[in-house]
């Protein structure tokens, strides 16, 4: 990658990384536009952390390039970059201000100004009581919202989070919602991972699916559930007749409903054809294909080619 | 403190990791009982110590010797020992007079009689006295009771001239090289022992922090080199802190008790240069064999796996200790080079050679071998660390049972064909 994208926060190219025989990663292509709030989506096991880790600079690629806010090595610019691990962890005897003060400083913040800077969060986060208490005394959620403090306290322009909701409850699920918002309205880039889609869908304008250690698709979420055809249920005041044969040929009944999945321009078509033969219609819905949707079927088709791709002499 | 795009540089990050752990450790209650471990084998020695002494003391240096010689002989001996007592310190042990033994009665019946009250009995006359008592008795009181009966016998006791006392430094031992060799042996000994207590607390710190889970934060925002490398130096910051309360109370208790280094032989480079290079090579001691315990440690998940990695090691450094004090008798052989060129041993070869030779250049090369040695050990840790344990998806764990699984399926191929 010899020129340098100043719109992208993150650019790679085919990333592979090897554990062993174990192919973690192959050939991994994303881009990340700055000041975007971009999902890496995928099933457990799929590559996730370790994409992440890559980008990060904690492993590096075995093949493939990758800049990080215009640099080849992320580590150089490691002070610009907040991470929040998947495995969440503090050091319980460390009271809470000093543990945001210490992570700040791993990124190069004094921790005098560490120490104002974490005082001043947690008291704008509700946590003001709690900002001399040892962090073994912290409830579990007090506690991932202080290593959310400490990822965010030396003010990164790219944060990372690698499945930032596990283990929240919905009140704190809304919470950090609000706060990756408030983030990407500062103009900082979030990059975050997750296997909930709900999450994505709410926050992200573009996301990557992950998926066997490849990337199936990367781009916007509308084009991912432009992906699929939106879902009709239609039904009539007549069970048959010559509208039948309007409807696609792997229209299923269930109960009284016809279901089926029709491309978007071809919705006007239909309601003519049942319109002209007398169809009788009594409700008809059209709901496009959410993310979840749009997840399962790219992330099932990439999983049903990689069993293909590993075990070629098998039918399914 | 950070590099021109934006990077914590490798030493702010060290010391960031150093300053961290440094005052985490001084404040818990581990560094408490840190400070007390030596305590413990001390108060042992010191009971063991004092135990052995009452016994000594209730075992007969004290018991009186029983003097069954005629009524004047028996106060003539007596009134001399009395006039030497207080300038003679233990000159001869206390006697009471009993009387002269019964005709036909032998000194050991009189013993068998009385050996509860009295550790020997003196018979006879002045001019042809006997002593009775266990061996050791007789060796060590033999010459000051020839002596006591000599002066009595002559009734002219002698008078003894005032001794001028000037204390001086002590002796120049330069021509004791065997005395050197104790110091020596002396000197890796405490140096083993200080090493193999710190290696083992930087073991236990690392695994915790993976307990803990903070290492993959640590990971992302610093060089795994850095630290690793501000881990050992907080133990490091530790362990001098330990050094100097232990060598203070040390130093308080041998001045409270009269005792000084006079007493130990000096080595051959002198006491100052010879503590700062003991200091020296505790430190590379430790920082080496530390940063191989770190690379273990990164590698365990929990307290159990790191028992079982790091037994090798410790048994490792102990046949290393007893190699490096082999060297010692053997000091300019090949044997004390390949002593000194070993990494793990050069620290505990080189301090003896401290307490042996008096050249210093040797130790300046040494001690730039072992840095080299310490920053490529931290080195390959890391890289081992990295390469090793921040992989998601094949945990060590599974990849372990991989491994077994492969062995097995070997096995029993190997089994099935061979039926």
């Amino acid at each position: 990658m010899t020129e340098t994208n100043p719109a992208l926060a993150i650019e790679a190219r085919g990333l592979v990384k090897r554990f062993g025989r174990n192919l973690a990663v192959d050939g991994v292509d994303i881009s990340v536009p700055r000041g975007a709030i971009y999902g890496i989506l995928g099933p457990n096991g799929a590559g996730k952390t370790t994409t992440l880790r890559m980008l990060l600079g904690i492993i590096d690629p075995d093949a493939g390039e990758r800049l990080v806010l215009g640099e080849s090595n992320p580590r150089n610019v490691s002070r610009l970059i907040g991470y929040l691990p998947e495995e969440r962890g503090l050091y319980p005897s460390m009271k809470a201000i000093d543990a945001i003060a210490f992570m700040g400083a791993l990124r190069g913040l004094p921790l005098k100004e560490g120490r104002l800077r974490a005082r001043e969060m947690m008291e704008n986060h509700g946590l003001g009581d709690a900002v001399e208490r040892q962090v073994r005394h912290l409830s579990k959620g007090m506690a991932q919202t202080v290593q959310l403090l400490g990822t965010l306290v030396h003010r990164p322009s790219l944060v990372f989070l690698d499945e930032p909701f596990a283990g929240l409850d919905a009140l704190n699920q809304g919470r950090l919602e609000a706060t990756i918002r408030d983030l990407a309205a500062d103009g900082t880039t979030v990059i975050f991972s997750t296997h909930v889609i709900a999450h994505a869908e709410r926050l992200c304008e573009e996301v990557a699916i992950i998926a066997g250690g490849k990337v199936p698709f990367a781009g916007k979420v509308e084009t991912a559930r432009d992906r699929i055809p939106p879902r009709v249920q239609l039904e009539t005041r007549s069970d048959d007749g010559p509208w039948r044969d309007a409807l696609p040929a792997d229209a299923r009944k269930e109960g009284r409903s016809w279901l089926f999945s029709l491309p978007e321009g071809e919705v006007e078509d239909l309601l003519k054809a049942l319109i002209a033969s007398d169809a009788g219609i009594k409700s008809l819905s059209i709901e496009r294909a959410g993310l979840h949707d749009a997840f399962v079927d790219i992330a099932g088709a990439a999983a049903a080619q990689a069993m293909k791709d590993n075990h070629p002499g098998e039918t399914a | 403190m950070t590099g021109a795009a934006g990077r914590l540089s490798f030493w702010s990050a060290a010391w960031v990791i150093a300053r961290r752990d440094f005052l985490a450790i001084l404040t818990s209650r581990a560094f408490l009982f840190f400070l007390l471990g030596p305590l413990f084998p001390l108060i042992v020695g010191v009971l063991a110590g004092s135990i052995g002494q009452s016994i000594d003391r209730g075992g007969g240096a004290t018991a009186p010797i029983a003097v069954a010689m005629e009524q004047s002989d028996a106060d003539r001996v007596i009134a001399a020992r009395e006039q030497f007592a207080s300038s003679l310190n233990d000159f001869a042990p206390p006697l009471r007079k009993v009387g002269a033994l019964p005709a036909g009665m032998a000194p050991s019946e009189f013993m068998d009689a009385h050996g509860s009250e009295f550790s020997g009995v003196l018979y006879g006359s002045l001019q042809s006295p006997g002593l009775a008592g266990s061996p050791a008795l007789l060796e060590n009181s033999k010459g000051p009771l020839t002596m006591l009966c000599s002066w009595a016998a002559a009734a002219s006791v002698p008078k003894l001239p005032e001794l001028a006392l000037t204390p001086t430094a002590a002796p120049d031992t330069a021509q004791r090289p065997r005395d050197r060799l104790v110091t020596a042996q002396a000197a890796q000994t405490l140096l083993f022992l200080l090493i193999m207590l710190l290696a083992g607390m930087v073991l236990s710190n690392l695994v915790e922090e993976k307990g803990n889970k903070i290492i993959e934060i640590l990971a992302a925002a610093i060089p795994m080199d850095a630290l690793f490398l501000g881990k050992l130096f907080a133990m490091l910051g530790i362990s001098t802190v330990g050094i100097a309360i232990w060598g203070s109370c040390a130093a308080l208790i041998l001045m409270l008790g009269g005792s000084a280094l006079g007493a130990i032989t000096a080595p051959a480079v002198g006491w100052t240069a010879f503590f700062a290079l003991g200091t020296i090579y505790f430190a590379m001691g430790y920082l080496l064999l530390g940063s191989i315990f770190l690379a273990i440690g990164s590698l365990a998940t929990t307290v159990r796996e790191v028992q079982t990695l790091s037994m090798p090691v410790t048994m490792f450094q102990v046949l290393v200790f007893f190699f490096a004090s082999l060297a010692i008798a053997h000091q300019g052989d090949i044997l004390e080079w390949i002593a000194i060129a070993f990494p793990l041993s050069s620290p505990f070869a080189m301090i003896a050679r401290a307490a042996t030779q008096p050249e210093l250049w040797p130790h300046a090369l040494a001690l730039c071998w072992q840095i080299a040695c310490v920053a490529l050990f931290i080195r390959l840790g890391a890289r081992l660390f990295r390469r090793k344990v921040m992989q998601s998806g094949t945990p060590q764990g599974k990849a372990g049972n991989a491994g077994r699984r492969r062995l097995w399926t070997l096995l029993r191929k190997g089994s099935e064909s061979r039926g």
